[in-house]
């Protein structure tokens, strides 16, 4: 299979009045069609720079974004979004709030469609019943489901999750990666997760990136070669331990705070 | 089934029959003429004696202060838009409007009186609109740029145009502020108008009557005006909030 997101030499820098501020830095990212890419990095270090590239909403100064093999010139229909805020409509229902994809991508839909449609996703990720109640009745991991359907619901090739579960508590958290391995297995489709959590990187990806401190460049990819859905129990294995280590290791690098132990 | 609450009725009544009695005790222990107060007991037969003026008064009142308002919302609402989107115009436009809105509104009626002589309807309906348009533009431009930039990206990212944007979420997103904004505004409007109809001559309307009652002294005459004011300024206020429900009904916070 090929690679369908491609970032090649990516290089970015935003125009300040105090002149270029460089965001990202020669940086490189391949994705297989089909497999998650977490990315990890420093706090401010251009993840959400990245996000924005690949959603078409950005263009870098330099370098090529690739979806499907074709350049990103613009933003495409083929891809969902999810943020740590859900950002639903408050004067929506869930259900209408996870249609709204549908009557931008295909306003043509009968209705019917597109309602069995988020229906059937919100199914898949426990909320069923909860079609029409509104956005300020549902808990925060609860929203963030719907989010997730929303996300998906055009049947995205790319999706982009900017820290989805940042914001939760750790038991809802890791609720939601099970859900988030349930999906895949249901709704194939290739993603880029940006996130804090090393834990989560590495349970939900099938490849992890460390991005180095700004201007970020990839610094570090390790491959977890291990197929879905995962148990949970994996990350206590001594595989696992070794690999949090060693990411724990090479944030430190991209932090500058490598070999600083004890003279701090 | 709905249940009455009687204790949410009653005690507002009886509160207000106690405060007409004693205003009733009051002119009577002072002796107060009708040239020098009036009592609550004449204000019905005030109203009785010129119950066909009230009608057409009110009603004049009521369709400028109405058609003012409408002005306002439309214009308001382009304000804000204008302010709310672009950096720039928020910029240019923002200072002008605090100058202009810190202005008394008194002073521009003898202003408009003279620009426009004998338009009376027009003056009217204009004054209703320069002083309502401010709360509503400000509240629009506020609630538009404060927009979280996440919304705009969940559509922007399928290649949505602005303008689907702004239909489908900065536009129902900003109501409950442009709502908040409606009530100050309606407020303002009456305001507007009754200014104009005191302060020009020959004019019409319920601040005309108020105003011939004053000239004859006629105090219960101005006191049933006052009340008939009210009850049309109460009215509007909750045709604003009958629209605030339909319309952004879903912002108010369900009892859990």
């Amino acid at each position: 299979m090929g690679n369908l997101i491609e970032i090649k030499g990516v290089t970015h820098a935003y125009k300040t009045r105090a002149g270029p501020f460089p965001v990202l830095d020669n940086l490189n990212i391949a994705v297989p069609e089909g497999s998650f890419c977490a990315v990890v990095g420093p706090s401010g270090c251009g993840k959400s720079t990245l996000t924005r590239l690949i959603a078409g909403l950005m263009f870098p100064d330099q370098g090529e974004v690739w979806l499907h093999g074709e350049r990103v010139k613009s933003p495409r229909k083929t891809v969902g979004m999810a943020f740590q805020n859900p950002v639903l409509l408050e004067w929506r229902t869930i259900l209408k709030n996870v249609m709204l994809p549908l009557e931008i991508v295909a306003p043509t839909m009968p209705r019917a469609r597109k309602e069995a449609r988020a229906r059937a996703l919100l199914a898949m990720v426990g909320l069923e019943g909860f079609e029409h109640k509104r956005p300020s009745e549902l808990s925060g991991g609860m929203r963030q489901r719907a989010s997730l359907c929303r996300a998906l619901v055009h049947k995205p090739d790319v999706i982009i999750l900017d820290e989805p579960f940042g914001a939760l508590d750790a038991f809802t958290r890791e609720d939601l990666w099970q859900t988030m391995h349930e999906l895949r297995v249901k709704e194939p489709v290739t993603a880029v997760l940006i996130t804090h959590d090393l834990r989560e990187s590495v349970y939900l990806g099938d490849q992890v990136v460390v991005l180095s401190g700004r201007p970020a460049t990839t610094q570090y990819v390790m491959p977890i070669d291990m197929p879905g859905p995962r148990p949970l129990e994996m990350l206590y294995s001594a595989e696992s331990v070794e690999r949090l280590a060693e990411l724990r290791q090479q944030i430190r690098i991209a932090q500058g705070r490598d070999g600083q132990e004890g003279r701090a | 089934m709905i249940r009455i609450n009687w204790q949410k009725i009653l005690v507002p009544l009886i509160a207000m029959a106690i405060l007409l009695l004693f205003w009733e005790w009051l002119v009577w222990y002072k002796g107060w003429r009708p040239f020098q107060m009036a009592a609550p007991s004449q204000l019905w037969p005030a109203y009785q004696r010129h119950e066909a003026l009230f009608w057409q008064y009110g009603w004049q009142t009521l369709w400028r202060t109405v058609a003012g308002l409408a002005i306002a919302v439309v214009v308001g609402t382009l304000l804000g838009m204008i302010m709310g989107l672009s950096r720039i115009m928020n910029d240019a436009l923002y200072p002008i409007l605090v100058g202009f809105n810190a202005i008394p509104k008194a002073t521009v009626v003898p202003v408009i009186a003279l620009m426009f002589i004998g338009q009376h309807d027009f003056n009217t309906v204009l004054m209703a609109f320069l002083i309502s348009f401010f709360p509503i533009a400000v509240s629009v431009a506020i609630g538009l740029s404060t927009l979280e930039p996440e919304y705009r990206d969940i559509l922007r990212s399928l290649g949505a145009s602005r303008f689907t944007v702004f239909w489908k979420i900065a536009l129902p997103k900003t109501l409950p502020e442009f709502f908040g904004a409606l009530k100050v505004a309606a407020t303002l409007a009456f305001i507007g108008t009754n200014l104009v109809e005191i302060i020009t001559p020959h004019g019409r309307g319920l601040g005309h009557l108020f105003q011939s009652a004053q000239t004859n002294s006629d105090f219960p005459l101005m006191f049933a005006v006052l009340i008939a004011l009210a009850i049309l300024g109460i009215f509007l206020y909750y045709i604003v909030i009958a629209l605030e429900r339909i319309f952004a009904g879903w912002a108010e916070r369900q009892p859990s």
